[in-house]
């Protein structure tokens, strides 16, 4: 069984949660997440065009950027993760450039060293999948992608084809951390996608708050939350471990408790 | 040259958008069925006998054209070279070649049904072209500018607001054209549903970069047909500024099958090539970046590296996709200009021939009283004097120490 197969799961959604490498402590931060009771990492490789993010993530790319933050760190901070909690699926996110800067095999290499899991690339579209995707595969790393309110249903199988771990559903046609989702329309292309596909579905752009992600988790197998993470180590710095670990318990306990009863 | 030579270097891209290794569709998934949906509208619109008849009368009627080519004959005998001519898009309405993109992408977005219009700018005649094109057809208009360039072209930033645009300050990264490229494309994926994005240069996920050169590309079919008529014969050399590549592409394209015709593209050195620049193709190399893979300023690591030239519209990491491929194949030559020389450009053209240029076209000036020297007097030069300078008489004066 795969880390992705053993934290999903019908009975029971899995917190999916985000934040920037190299913003704060990161390493601090993450064992910070799984203390919480993250069932997934998503963590950020830095950009500095980040493109598909809103204010609070932009600004954790650039403070990461700011900091000093190689390509070589990232790929510390996942292998040391890795060393610390075998169990926890661990998935790179973030833009095309950094990660084929060095050619895709370097990559998919340094990454399956690093002990990763997934690989989501915001800006890589379907179409330009060989970019990345074959070099992913041949090392057993997972290219998860996005799936949006604009992808319809003839375009859906193009999304499906080639990627695995677990699809992404992205609830609002936006950036992130800006907009809520709306619930019905979640609730609609979840079951949509869900006809098409045996991946488990995560949603994500705009959770913040226990509710929210409980609601979302009565029909998504998966709910992410980025943006309220980078807002709390934006705001406490070194400082942030603690608050995250409070949020984090807080959204786990929604999440996991939402398909009981 | 390693690459064998193509049969014809006009018949790009490919059916994926791609210029040899270039160009391609990097965007994310919200966009893509947009972007789908704009190609497939294009293809349309392109075999529509009345969508090509209306893009020519705006352009004859509106914009101005055809715009003139003029022979200079003071800078030629001052270079004592190649004949030197100009083909004078500076004239158009506006002021820059600017609005023959924005007139063809207006008409697609309308056909597309989209009521609401989105632009990036750098110098802001991107930003003027476009608030003009949205004034003309009633639609309104956001323009995403950088905070660095809102203050450095104030006087576009004027113009737009008097067109009725909404011009947001971009204040995210240096200020300059590809932070506000960031933001227009966050705009834009948030309101896909009505929004219509009229990029300013030929980049961009496909199809922008191949839509852009085409509607650029009346300026190389005017002016070659001007110098046939005028001179009896192609011309030797043409020479044009390259920000994102849209004036260089619209002059170069219609030629490119024409074997004797050399062209040179001038990127902006700014302060020198070992030293902070704008010339992604001479100090660059093969990366991914709003939508398209081509030669982009970057370390190591992938990141994008800050530009620099005094030129508001040249200051830009990256450079359209089918340029990076010209280079490759070696069909065009490409070199670079450094501020003061473009600034020399600047102050030639003002004294032999009475014409204030824009910055942009000055690197191209510079670049020919360079080349024009070493060849022949029977040769023939044209080069594209694709903007004016009112908008940079600011700049210039405080580089020059002049208090206005
Ligand atoms: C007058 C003028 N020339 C050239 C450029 C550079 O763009 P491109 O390389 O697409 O022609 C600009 C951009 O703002 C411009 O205003």
């Amino acid at each position: 069984m795969t880390r992705f197969q053993a934290a999903f799961s019908p009975t029971r959604s899995a917190l999916v949660c985000f934040i920037t490498a190299g913003d704060g402590d990161t390493s601090a931060n993450l064992d910070a997440l799984v203390a919480g009771g993250a069932d997934v990492i998503e963590l950020g490789m830095p950009f500095t065009d980040p493109m598909a993010d809103g204010p609070a993530i932009q600004a954790a790319n650039l403070r990461s950027l700011a900091a000093g933050t190689k390509t070589a760190d990232v790929l510390r901070y996942a292998t040391e993760f890795r060393a610390r909690h075998p169990h926890i699926p661990l998935v790179l996110m973030g833009y095309a450039n950094p990660m084929v800067r060095r050619g895709p095999e370097w990559f998919a290499d340094a990454a399956s060293a690093a002990g990763v899991d997934g690989v989501i690339c915001v800006d890589l579209a379907p179409e330009e999948d060989p970019d990345l995707g074959p070099a992913l595969r041949a090392k057993g790393i997972c290219p998860i992608r996005l799936a949006t309110p604009t992808t319809d249903a003839a375009r859906l199988p193009r999304v499906l084809d080639g990627s695995s771990g677990f699809l992404y559903y992205v609830s609002v046609a936006g950036i992130t951390g800006k907009q809520e989702a709306a619930l019905d329309s979640i609730d609609a292309n979840v079951t949509r996608i869900r006809q098409s596909t045996d991946l488990p579905i995560v949603v994500g752009f705009g959770v913040r708050r226990p509710d929210q992600a409980e609601a979302i988790a009565r029909v998504a197998d998966g709910v992410v939350v980025g943006s309220a993470f980078v807002d709390i180590v934006g705001e406490h710095g070194v400082n942030a471990p603690s608050f995250l670990q409070d949020l984090t318990a807080s959204l786990a306990k929604a999440v996991h408790n939402a398909r009981k009863g | 040259m390693t690459e064998q030579t193509p049969n014809s270097f006009r018949n790009q891209p490919d059916e994926r958008g791609h210029f040899g290794q270039f160009g391609g569709r990097y965007v994310a998934e919200t966009l893509m069925p947009l972007i789908l949906d704009l190609e497939a509208e294009y293809i349309k619109a392109k075999a529509d006998p009345a969508f090509k008849a209306e893009f020519d009368d705006l352009l004859e009627h509106y914009v101005g054209r055809p715009s003139p080519l003029y022979f200079a004959p003071r800078l030629t005998e001052e270079l004592s070279g190649a004949q030197v001519w100009f083909k004078r898009d500076e004239l158009n309405h506006t002021g820059a070649h600017k609005i023959n993109n924005c007139v063809g992408q207006i008409l697609l977005a309308i056909r597309m049904g989209k009521t609401r219009i989105i632009a990036e700018t750098g110098a802001g005649q991107h930003g003027v072209a476009t608030a003009t094109v949205c004034a003309r057809f009633g639609l309104p208009c956001t323009i995403f500018m950088g905070a660095t360039d809102v203050a450095r072209q104030a006087p576009n930033v004027f113009r737009m607001k008097l067109l009725g645009a909404e011009v947001v300050p971009v204040t995210s990264g240096a200020a300059t054209l590809k932070d506000a490229m960031n933001e227009a494309l966050r705009d834009w994926v948030a309101n896909v549903h009505d929004t219509f994005y009229i990029i300013g240069t030929a980049a961009g996920p496909h199809p922008y970069p191949e839509l852009v050169r085409d509607f650029q590309s009346v300026i190389g079919t005017e002016a070659r047909a001007q110098l046939l008529e005028r001179t009896g014969r192609l011309p030797d050399l043409l020479v044009a500024a390259i920000g994102g590549g849209s004036n260089a592409i619209g002059l170069f394209h219609p030629f490119l099958d024409d074997p004797s015709v050399k062209m040179l593209g001038v990127e902006a050195a700014g302060h020198g090539l070992d030293k902070e620049h704008a010339a992604s193709l001479a100090g660059g190399f093969p990366g991914i970046l709003h939508g398209n893979k081509t030669y982009l300023l970057q370390d190591d690591d992938g990141q994008i590296t800050e530009a620099h030239s005094i030129s508001a519209g040249l200051d830009y990491p990256g450079i359209g996709p089918e340029h990076a491929w010209l280079k490759e194949t070696g069909r065009v030559d490409y070199t670079s200009v450094t501020d003061m020389e473009a600034l020399e450009g600047f102050k030639l053209l003002c004294r032999t021939e009475g014409i204030i240029p824009a910055l942009e076209p000055a690197h191209a000036i510079a670049a020919v009283a360079k080349v024009a020297p070493t060849m022949p007097k029977d040769a023939i030069i044209c080069a594209n004097l694709c903007g004016r300078g009112d908008k940079d008489i600011f700049t210039v004066a405080e580089v020059l120490g002049v208090e206005m």
